[in-house]
């Protein structure tokens, strides 16, 4: 069935590719997202437990785990929103578990896997090329592995996981998906000449 | 461009944010039972002051929370930041 | 002949650059500005007034220079660039401007880009007191960025030839600057000019990387970089402006400020001219004399307006045989391109070069922008910073200091005093140097005009603003330096007022007779230089000057030949045109096939929201107009939404997907706005409902299938469903498998056929599209665009928000009132319904209109009368066109309209101008085609 799957920047592949030596580009697409809302402590344990992570607890961060559906990130999006992350495929058994540890408390579970994609960027020069469209601090000091923010990248909505000293994954509405592909490429252009 | 700082996110660029006018104004209890003066009130009319005004802000581009600050209008200055639900913080204009 | 000295300069004197200036080919060195090489040439005219067309030269020697304007023709045509500020390359080729530059006729090739950049200490300026602060703050471990207009660190220190430590100034400036290149964590920008200081830190800052490269500037690096700077604390160490002395004639080519001349000297190895005479309220001026005297020209005479001359200096000024004459005043002067003859006390001197210091102005432009507050000090005759602010501190000349071993320490002082307040202990004191400067500068007279002709007296040389005219504004009753800033425009032009401004407040004081003290100086305002606006543009241009938003059929789209019609930031496909084809005919074509075969279009753009909850029915009663908590689980139901004010925001359909969980659509260009309607009432409101939402626009991809053949289309990729009348009713939607692919089916209609509404996950949109498109081939079925939509669902009399709507029409407006519950006790919007106003019986109301003539096609927005013949003015208008179609249905044209009273209108003629006729037309129902709704189930 995948055969029949289109990714937002599957036409991007070649001009992300090209974009290395300054930052290695490429779409993970396909990936299984869920938007949950929950606040009740019981229960965000309860969902952490089932899939093997514990949820964030600070604000601005994400977390990671393996379990029964491998490896799993959870992004805070707010105080009592959450994104969990897995492989493509798990969309459909994760809302089940999910929806199972939210039980009767408050709180929501929204499959929205196709809402957004992801671009995985690594690179010495990344921190520096998103630094050119994005207002938040990204010094490794400001913006240690493991912060999760959620602002401006230019002219669209990101989500920006710092996953490493230096890499990044930037998650983005499908439809803002090229804009960003082409933001990026031109942010590249001066390191590319330099590298 | 201000920084506007966010009860959850902290300081963010004012760009991340939407204004959402006064706050504390409460959707009335029974609309039915206001006089259309009184309704108008609710409707139309909002404070104006020079100085310490208690607004709503959402912070739109991030975590989607709407809160309250207390801006100076002489300034822009934000003298306190509190979240929805809580009361307006004393302030020394 | 050449003025070039033998010796000295920072310029590489074994390379030769070749320019054009105003045709003439001329030569210079790396190191020159185009100033600096055009005076190394002898050419001080560079170009004419604004107003009076007399000639005009170099004044200063950077960014405060008010009269070197030019125009760069190649490589790039660039208008109103400073002389003093453009750094010569090979094959520059400029103009002298008459005050007025031109735009390129050409898109500017260059690239331009922004940067965001964090910081502990900014620091401003790389003048002798900034190196030091931003050595202090580096050395405690600060973050610091130190940024400064020139090529190379130094500030004043450039422009003379001095001593510190006992070595040259260079050596010591040279040192600090490579201490904090190599510190981690400080960033030093060069040719970047702080231009604009913002709440909270925020500074704007203009680098020009590859102006100065010319032909040879690399093609991928931005040519200008707006820096972003957001710093915690910030030292402003951005120096001084000579001031010059206002007196008749005092525009004239050769005519220079004292200290410039002598940065020339130094900097360039340019001499201004060869025989000068010096006018001077103060000290600094001696050193220029003394300098230029020991290169070879000749000072005719130094006219110090103070009653007695310095004594020391002047025995060094006699000792060169350079005349010292205390207590005279430059009354004139005289000649044509350049001064030629200068008058002091009733002589007539011969000169080429007049040297002019009537003191320093503080430059406080930032400090102003950061909202301090500025003080008049007597003594120096100029506004400084007059109050400490947490975040700003000010340190060296800019604060009116002029001792070069005062400014150093008031660097070391801000510098650690930043850090320390950004949280950073001290790092160790940086040793301050020790000067041998001659000159200390200490403050002379205050002068600012000597008097004369006042219609000569130029006050602002770029504006070609005169004595006369400050005094016809104070004579005209004007007190406010602001008021009178505007009705002289002095300090308007490119340079802000940097050398005039102060003068100009003077001169006020004096005339009104007021003390300065008193007087409130003109706001600064950003930018503090010119900016291009290619440069605050950025990357954002072209492509990327807004996001386009694109759905996962896209590519088909294009790959099929669609024309695009911009939906907010969405590309949607507005009609795909066959060869031969405009639109009209196409839209023809794609209407007659939907309404008699099948058509589908991309619908993917419509906002979608998932509400969840216990109480989801319970909010959304609150937010539409009619009920939805009675919704039955796989029913669908139009629903409308309206603002406290009782005004039409969205309509859309709400899905009951099961017991606490529904699906809502909403308009294209509305989805981001309601979600943000439906958070703000639940977090602000009613936080007690459980309740939440979440966007899923771009996980569905959403594909209308319409017209009669859309069942029999959909039957053949949907096997596993039911799709008979009974069994798949109107308003019903359907979970099962299309094309292979899990799918929700929607029975929902917006044209008035027999439709439905597919829903895939957008990765698997483009391919149930194609299978759509390939099911469909044996029905003809036929790809539609917004256009045909529009179409489509006008003839059924269906609004759009935003086209019918304008935030003052109501359901009841529109025709609507069926979507108006009656039985709720309450929902958004209910109680303004009862409102007097909403109930006059002259409401404009939603209709059709006919024109009388079929063929005739109505202007979108046209106004539409009630007369044949257009009374006198003012003309009662009854509403206007809101919609205007040509429809294959109807077989004639149509239009929708709001029209005061429109319902209690129908059947009448009203008329709607057109150019210069008056259309006439027949008021009609808005619902245009199958009254009866009998297409709906095919
Ligand atoms: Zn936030």
């Amino acid at each position: 069935m995948t055969a029949d799957l289109t990714s937002p920047l599957a036409g991007w592949t070649d001009r992300l590719a090209a974009l290395a030596p300054a930052l290695t580009v490429s779409e993970v697409p396909f990936r299984s997202q869920l938007t949950v809302r929950v606040s009740d402590p019981g229960a965000v344990a309860a969902m952490g437990s089932a899939l093997g992570v514990v949820f964030p607890s600070v604000p601005c961060t994400f977390t990671a785990g393996e379990g029964e559906f491998g490896a799993v990130e959870v992004l805070w999006l707010g105080p009592d929103e959450f994104l969990v992350v897995a492989a493509p495929g798990l969309q459909v058994p994760i809302e089940e578990v999910l929806r199972g540890a939210l039980g009767d408390f408050r709180g929501s579970v929204v499959d929205t896997s196709a809402q957004r994609t992801t671009l995985a960027l690594e690179g010495p020069h990344v921190r520096d090329v998103l630094a050119h469209g994005c207002s938040v601090d990204l010094h490794p000091a400001a913006a240690p592995v493991g912060v999760c923010v959620q602002t401006l990248l230019a002219r669209t909505g990101i989500v920006l996981l710092v996953t490493g000293e230096d890499r990044v994954m930037l998650l983005v509405r499908s439809s803002f998906a090229e804009y960003l592909a082409a933001w990026l490429s031109d942010a590249c252009a001066e390191y590319r000449a330099v590298a | 461009m201000q920084l506007i700082p966010c009860p959850w996110c902290g300081p963010r660029e004012e760009a991340e944010f939407h204004y959402g006018g006064q706050a504390h104004v409460a959707y009335p209890e029974d609309p039915s039972a206001l006089t259309d003066e009184e309704w108008a009130q609710y409707v139309f009319f909002r404070d104006n002051p020079s100085g310490p005004f208690a607004e709503r802000w959402s912070h739109s581009a991030g975590c989607r929370r709407w809160f309250n600050a207390v801006r100076d209008t002489r300034s822009h200055d934000l003298l306190a930041v509190y979240r929805a639900g809580e009361p307006m913080p004393e302030v020394a204009s | 002949m050449t003025f070039r000295t033998s010796t000295g300069g920072a310029i590489d004197r074994n390379t030769l650059l070749h320019f054009t200036f105003n045709g003439q080919k001329l030569s210079g060195h790396p190191g020159d500005t185009l100033a600096s090489a055009l005076l190394a040439n002898g050419v001080h005219e560079i170009g004419s007034s604004v107003k009076l067309g007399r000639p005009r030269g170099v004044v200063a020697a950077g960014s405060e220079d008010p009269t070197s304007l030019v125009q760069i023709e190649a490589p790039f045509s660039e208008p109103m660039l400073l002389a003093t500020t453009v750094e010569l390359y090979d094959g520059l080729e400029a103009r002298g401007l008459a005050g007025q530059g031109r735009l390129a006729a050409l898109p500017d090739p260059a690239r331009y880009d922004a940067k965001h950049e964090h910081c502990d200490v900014l620091v401003v300026g790389a003048g002798p007191a900034g190196l030091v602060a931003a050595l202090t703050a580096a050395r405690s471990g600060a973050r610091v960025v130190l940024v400064d207009e020139q090529n190379q660190a130094g500030g004043a220190l450039l422009g003379v030839e001095e001593y510190l430590d006992d070595r040259p100034s260079a050596e010591w400036v040279a040192d600090i600057v490579a201490e904090l290149k190599s510190t981690p964590g400080v960033l030093v920008l060069e040719r970047t000019t702080a231009f604009g200081m913002y709440q909270d830190g925020f500074v704007l800052a203009l680098q020009k990387r590859t102006d100065h490269l010319g032909f040879a500037a690399p093609a991928t690096v931005a040519r200008q970089r707006v820096w972003r700077i957001r710093t915690k604390q910030t030292v402003l160490a951005t120096g001084a402006h000579e001031r010059p002395v206002v007196f008749a004639d005092n525009d004239r080519p050769g005519i220079m400020l004292a200290s410039s001349a002598r940065t020339f000297l130094h900097r360039y190895g340019v001499l201004p001219g060869s025989r000068a005479v010096v006018f001077t309220t103060n000290d600094s001026a001696y050193c220029a004399a003394i300098d230029l005297a020991e290169s070879g020209v000749d000072i005719a005479l130094i006219a110090d307006a103070r009653p007695e001359a310095p004594a020391r200096l002047a025995t060094e000024c006699a000792a060169r045989g350079i005349e010292v004459r205390a207590g005279q005043l430059v009354t004139g002067t005289e000649g044509t391109s350049r001064v030629t003859v200068v008058h002091v006390g009733g002589e007539k001197i011969e000169c080429d070069t007049l040297l002019v210091s009537g003191g320093w102005n503080p430059v406080v432009s930032l400090f102003s922008q950061a909202r301090g507050k500025l003080r008049y000090d007597a003594e120096l005759g100029a506004f400084v910073p007059g109050e400490e602010l947490s975040t700003v501190r000010v340190a060296g000349s800019a604060t009116g200091e002029l001792d070069l071993n005062a400014c150093t320490r008031q660097g070391r002082d801000a510098g650690a005093a930043a850090a320390g307040a950004a949280g950073f202990a001290s790092g160790g004191q940086v040793p301050l140097p020790v000067s041998d400067s001659r000159c200390t500068a200490r403050s002379g007279l205050v002068l600012w005009r000597v008097p004369g002709d006042e219609d000569a007296s130029f006050v602002d040389l770029q504006r070609d603003a005169t004595v006369s005219d400050v005094l016809r504004a104070t004579g005209a009753g004007l007190r406010s330096l602001e008021h009178i800033k505007r009705y002289t425009t002095i300090g308007t032009a490119h340079d802000q007022g940097k050398t005039s401004g102060m003068i100009a407040a003077g001169i006020v004081a004096e005339a009104l007779g007021v003390e300065l003290e008193d007087q409130r100086p003109t706001t600064f305002r950003p930018p503090y230089t010119s900016v291009s606006f290619a440069a605050l543009a950025g990357r954002d241009r072209g492509e990327l000057h807004d996001p386009v938003r694109v759905t996962a059929i896209h590519p088909w789209h294009v790959a099929h030949g669609a024309l695009f019609e911009n939906v907010g930031q969405w590309k949607r496909p507005w009609y795909y045109p066959q060869p031969g084809e405009d639109l009209h005919t196409a839209v023809l074509r794609e209407c007659r096939a939907t309404r008699e075969s099948v058509g589908m279009m991309d619908g993917s753009t419509l906002g979608k929201i998932d509400v969840q909850g216990r109480d989801a029915g319970k909010f959304l009663d609150m937010l539409y107009t009619n009920m939805m908590s009675n919704l039955k689980v796989g029913k669908i139901r139009y629903g409308v939404m309206c603002g406290v004010d009782g005004m039409v925001i969205d309509d859309g359909t709400v899905i009951r997907v099961g017991e606490q969980r529904y699906l809502v659509t909403t308009t294209t260009g509305n989805a981001a706005k309601i979600l943000d309607w439906m958070e703000e009432w639940l977090q602000t409101e009613w936080p007690h409902l459980d309740v939440h939402c979440a966007s899923v626009t771009e996980h569905w991809v959403t594909i209308p299938l319409v017209g009669p053949k859309s069942r029999a289309v959909l039957g053949e990729v949907a096997p596993d469903l039911d799709v008979s009348n009974e069994a798949f009713e109107f308003m019903t939607w359907h979970d099962t498998v299309v094309a292979g692919v899990p799918a929700r089916v929607c029975r929902i209609s917006f044209s008035g056929e027999l439709a439905y509404e597919i829903n895939v996950t957008a990765w698997h949109g483009l391919a149930v599209w194609e299978a759509l498109m390939a099911a469909g081939e044996k029905y003809g079925i036929t790809p539609y665009g917004t256009e045909t939509m529009h179409v489509l669902r006008a003839e059924k009399g269906y609004p759009i928000i935003g086209q019918e709507t304008d935030a003052t029409v109501t359901p009841q407006d529109l025709g609507m009132s069926w979507a108006v519950s009656k039985k709720k006790p309450d929902f958004i919007g209910k109680r303004s319904f009862a409102r007097a106003e909403n109930n006059r019986t002259d409401r404009k109301q939603l209709v059709g209109l006919l024109p009388v003539d079929p063929e005739v096609l109505l202007p979108e927005g046209s106004q539409i009368v009630e007369t044949d013949r257009l009374p006198e003015p003012p003309v009662r208008m009854l509403g206007h066109v809101t919609s205007s179609y040509p429809s294959a249905a109807l077989g004639r044209t149509f239009a929708l309209a709001l029209v005061r009273s429109g319902h209690e209108r129908i059947g009448e003629t009203l008329y709607v101008p057109v150019e210069d006729t008056l259309v006439p037309v027949t008021v009609t129902e808005s619902v245009l085609y199958d009254k009866e709704g009998a297409r709906r189930d095919g």
